[in-house]
């Protein structure tokens, strides 16, 4: 019989607990967590980089859905536990929901701190602590208007950089007289405020918020001398609190967090908790390192090793705004016992500081040239007495012992135990031993099989070095992401190559780029079958071994292997005869699920594959032809009512919508392509989160691009303002074209406008009437030979081996 | 309509399956992909992906190994064998061609993981 073991909170302490657990004692716990968020476990602490624009949220996700089902654990997303019974050992949510453990783990975490300023509940007043977080900021950013970051450290700061970068006027109000008092001395917060003000950024330090004005909603923030800065979004960022009410309810032992003792246990040997509401030893953690560590103990805990321990421990401080390099670790109080040396550089923006303490190293402040923090860190983890080297301590390592002043030659000297990624606790050795071991060349190598840089990524540089260390020349960082592992040539590249060699095969592609395996693979055969197709309209034969599944079958490969099939209605409008032949089709081969899509088309799931000629025999009688669902092609023009019904409309949103789609149906592009035409701007189409919209107004047709509906949540640029229902598609068709021609495979409309730059397509499109039109005229001709319904095509039988078993062996064959 | 020889299963001619593609030969409750490489090399697995069963026979085939489907891990043609960091296999089985006939034996080349 299983153990239960029940967690509340799924963050990145429990997910890293639970990968350790599942390593030291697999199937031993029936395991079941609660999470009051409602999605899988991601990496927080990379949500600035989500803020500002550098990762999506799919890249910091640390176990998707896969991972509970692999291993059988059963997650509860959006349910909070309102009660523990310790009695009945038992937890319930606030979903009704009950389950029995025989060991708890409570991982609540923290809750942010929100000043209790007048006007501190207003809308437009968030704090920075998860994702829901991030996309409210995001969404406010689109006015590009004004935004008060409460709070100058670690993560204010991130929130501040990150709201600048995407286009709002920040100011950011810092209580104290310089940021990030708790981690930088005096000096080191006066070069990090400069550096912040250079990027536009407005810091007011003792700045003392008095309250939050507005009128239903945010309207600025006035402090205590009566100053009042203007601003629609309040984000405070002032401190977290350890989330204990849950266990303090329950009657366990609570101070500032949850305490536990070395092991992780609470008051009640059944129940441990680790995170950011645990208190060991008088101490509650934020960074990511201790709580990783905990994880571990609480790990070695659980599975029976009644050895572990966690020991305090100190963390480096880097701030994560990109070109801002800081570094701070340890104890830099002055003191009489206290010696410091201190460097500066005022030109060069450098200040290095090192307290000292009987001749070893007790704090550690670098601000602009941070690459011998870890050198720094390892001296003061192993109290190493630094009296021989004194002279020379503050210029780093490649100064001692007569080494040259060569980059890598710091990071060469480190030793093996020295620790490279605070974070997930990896040190040199282990790097450079997994590089040899399994022959890895790329940092995304190195991040699957030690962890390390994989979290906050402040150690990539060092992680790099140690890549070109150990590999010399054949590590080269700063080339171009390969397609693959097939060749080192990017996407860009191979697109270019295509038409300046004029390739016209995937055999002449991988002849003359010099593929490195025989036929490619599952990443880079369809890219370049998408890329010849795009590039040759007229000249190359689509090569269908090298389509994924749902394009080489013209359907959806579902989860269970069977595929589900929706046919075109064009701009959604349909009729009693086709939603009559839709229902018989259903009918008639027992389709188990019929369900409408986001994009106002029906979608009948559930079809087995051999049935699937049949059943587009059937619609193709009824006149319908493949919606193209499954497609990195077009694949909807949503619609409102317009004109001919609402009354609000003021265009024929519906015909536009049918126009354009009968217009560009068929088109294969880099990623799937999503339109839609919404009649007035109350936006009933919702066409600002596609990739394509229209918002038609009493003058014309506003043209939006560049949304995005799904991991990423992105409202659309506006391209451009046209009077007709002409020059309307005009311009969509040669935006589309342009991306057909630039884009990456699987690269989507928002990421290909941003990687271009959005002034960059509106210039092209909308202000240079010749490459408009030489766009349009391109699209207009691969339409020729792309305008051929797949369905129809199988019906009468092309690919017919592709629906029917090769054999089909009778029982006694197989015993 | 499948010969019996000894172990060996005709199923079928190497042109019934596209190169770089794949058939189903159907064993009762079992599936069983048949691969053809680029290069006419025959392979044969049952068609689960050791994943999450995804059916291995609509994958992309490259260089002796099939992507699955669902979610793109890479299974070796001639062992099973996930290929790299994940684990877990599927089970290979002996086929062999005897002039244009395919012939496949029924009895897994190894035991399957579990």
């Amino acid at each position: 019989m299983k153990e239960k073991l029940v967690i509340i909170g799924n963050g990145m302490a429990p997910g890293r607990m639970l990968e350790r657990l599942f390593e030291a004692a697999p199937g031993r716990y029936d395991v079941t967590i609660f999470n009051a968020e409602p999605r899988v476990n991601y990496d927080r602490i990379m949500l600035s980089p989500v803020l500002s624009g550098e990762k999506s949220f799919e890249e910091i996700v640390i176990h998707g859905d896969g991972w509970y089902i692999d291993n059988g654990i059963t997650l509860y997303k959006g349910h909070k536990i309102t009660g523990i019974d310790r009695a009945a050992k038992t937890v319930t949510s606030d979903k009704g929901e009950i389950a029995s453990y025989d060991k708890l783990v409570i991982a609540t975490g923290s809750n942010p701190f929100i000043i209790p300023v007048p006007g501190h509940d207003m809308p437009g007043v968030l704090t920075y602590r998860d994702l829901d977080d991030v996309n409210a900021m995001l969404l406010a950013a689109q006015s590009r208007d004004k935004a008060v970051v409460i709070g100058g450290g670690l993560l204010g700061l991130e929130a501040a950089a990150g709201l600048s970068e995407r286009g709002m006027a920040v100011t950011v109000l810092h209580i104290m007289p310089t940021l990030m008092e708790r981690q930088l001395d005096p000096a080191a917060g006066y070069l990090l405020q400069r550096a912040l003000e250079e990027r536009g950024i407005n810091v007011m330090c003792k700045a003392n918020t008095k309250a939050i004005l507005g009128d239903g909603k945010v309207e600025g923030v006035e402090l205590a001398d009566g100053t009042v800065i203007p601003a629609s979004l309040v984000v405070m960022a002032v401190g977290i609190r350890p989330n204990a009410q849950l266990a303090s309810d329950a009657g366990l032992t609570v101070n500032r967090g949850i305490v536990v003792d070395a092991g992780m246990r609470t008051s009640d040997a059944d129940i441990f908790s680790l995170g950011e509401c645990a208190e060991v030893d008088g101490q509650v953690y934020g960074l990511v390192a201790p709580l990783y560590k905990m994880a571990e103990v609480a790990a070695s805990r659980l599975s029976g090793d009644e050895t572990a321990r966690f020991e305090h421990m100190d963390t480096p401080t880097k701030l994560k705004v990109t070109g801002i390099d800081l570094y701070s670790l340890g104890d830099f109080a002055e003191g009489d016992d206290r010696e410091e040396i201190v460097l500066r550089d005022a030109a060069a923006g450098v200040y290095k500081r090192l307290v000292l303490k009987d001749n070893r190293i007790v704090g550690t402040v670098l601000y602009g040239e941070t690459a011998d923090g870890a050198w720094f860190n390892d001296l003061k983890k192993k109290q190493t007495d630094i009296s021989e080297m004194r002279e020379t301590l503050i210029f780093g390592q490649a100064y001692q012992g007569g080494g040259q002043l060569d980059p890598m030659a710091a990071v060469a000297a480190l030793p093996d135990d020295a620790e490279i990624c605070g974070c997930n606790g990896v040190c040199k050795g282990k790097i450079t031993g997994a590089i040899a071991a399994n022959g890895l060349t790329t940092l995304d190598g190195v991040r699957a099989h030690t962890k390390a840089s994989a979290s906050c990524g402040t150690c990539t540089g060092l992680v790099e070095q140690l890549l070109s260390l150990t590999l010399g020349d054949a590590y080269n960082p700063a080339a171009v992401t390969p397609m693959c592992g097939c060749t080192d040539l990017g996407h860009d590249d191979v697109r270019r190559l295509i038409k300046a060699k004029g390739l016209k095969t995937i055999p002449a592609v991988m002849q003359e780029l010099e593929w490195k395996t025989s036929c490619g693979c599952a990443k880079c055969r369809p890219a370049l079958n998408y890329y010849l197709v795009a590039d040759w309209p007229d000249e190359y034969a689509d090569d269908y071994q090298s389509r994924f599944i749902n394009e080489r079958v013209h359907a959806n490969i579902q989860k269970d292997g069977t595929y589900s099939v929706v046919p075109r209605m064009w701009g959604g409008v349909t009729s009693s005869k086709e939603l009559r032949a839709i229902a018989d089709v259903v009918d008639k081969f027992g389709i188990p699920t019929v369900k409408v899509t986001g994009g106002q088309r029906i979608d009948m799931l559930g079809i087995r594959k051999e049935d699937l000629p049949a059943v587009w025999a059937d619609l193709g009688e009824a006149g319908f032809v493949s919606g193209h669902a499954y497609a990195k092609g077009l694949r909807t023009v949503k619609t409102c009512v317009g004109s001919d019904w609402c009354r609000f409309g003021t265009q024929d949103s519906t015909g536009l919508g049918i126009r354009i789609e009968k217009f560009m149906w068929g088109s294969w592009t880099p990623a799937k392509v999503k339109m839609a035409v919404s009649g007035c701007p109350r936006n009933c189409a919702e066409a600002t989160c596609k990739d394509v919209g229209i918002i038609c107004v009493d003058s014309g047709f506003e043209i939006h691009f560049a949304g995005a509906a799904g991991l990423d949540i992105k409202g659309t640029e506006v391209l451009g303002h046209v009077k007709t229902e002409d020059e309307a598609l005009e311009h969509i068709v040669a935006l589309v074209q342009m991306y057909r021609e630039q884009g990456r495979y699987l690269e989507r409309i928002y990421k290909w406008a941003r990687r271009i730059g959005y002034d960059e397509v509106r210039r092209q499109i909308m202000d240079d009437a010749e490459k408009r039109k030489s766009y349009y005229d391109r699209f207009v001709f691969s339409q020729k030979f792309a305008q051929v319904d797949p369905w129809s095509e199988r019906v009468s039988g092309k690919d017919k081996h592709e629906f029917k078993p090769m054999a089909t062996l009778s029982l006694e064959a197989a015993e | 309509m499948s010969a019996i020889a000894g172990n060996w299963v005709a199923v079928g001619t190497v042109d019934d399956i596209p190169r770089r593609g794949a058939r189903c030969v159907k064993n009762g409750d079992m599936t069983i992909a048949i691969f053809r490489t680029a290069d006419d090399r025959i392979f044969a697995l049952e068609d689960k992906c050791p994943h999450r069963n995804g059916p291995l026979s609509q994958g992309i085939v490259h260089d002796g190994c099939v992507t699955c489907p669902l979610h793109n891990w890479v299974i070796s043609l001639e062992t099973g064998q996930a290929q790299g960091a994940d684990e877990g296999a599927t089970a290979a089985f002996p086929v062999r061609i005897d002039g244009s006939q395919v012939l496949l034996a029924l009895t897994p080349a190894a035991e399957k993981a579990a």
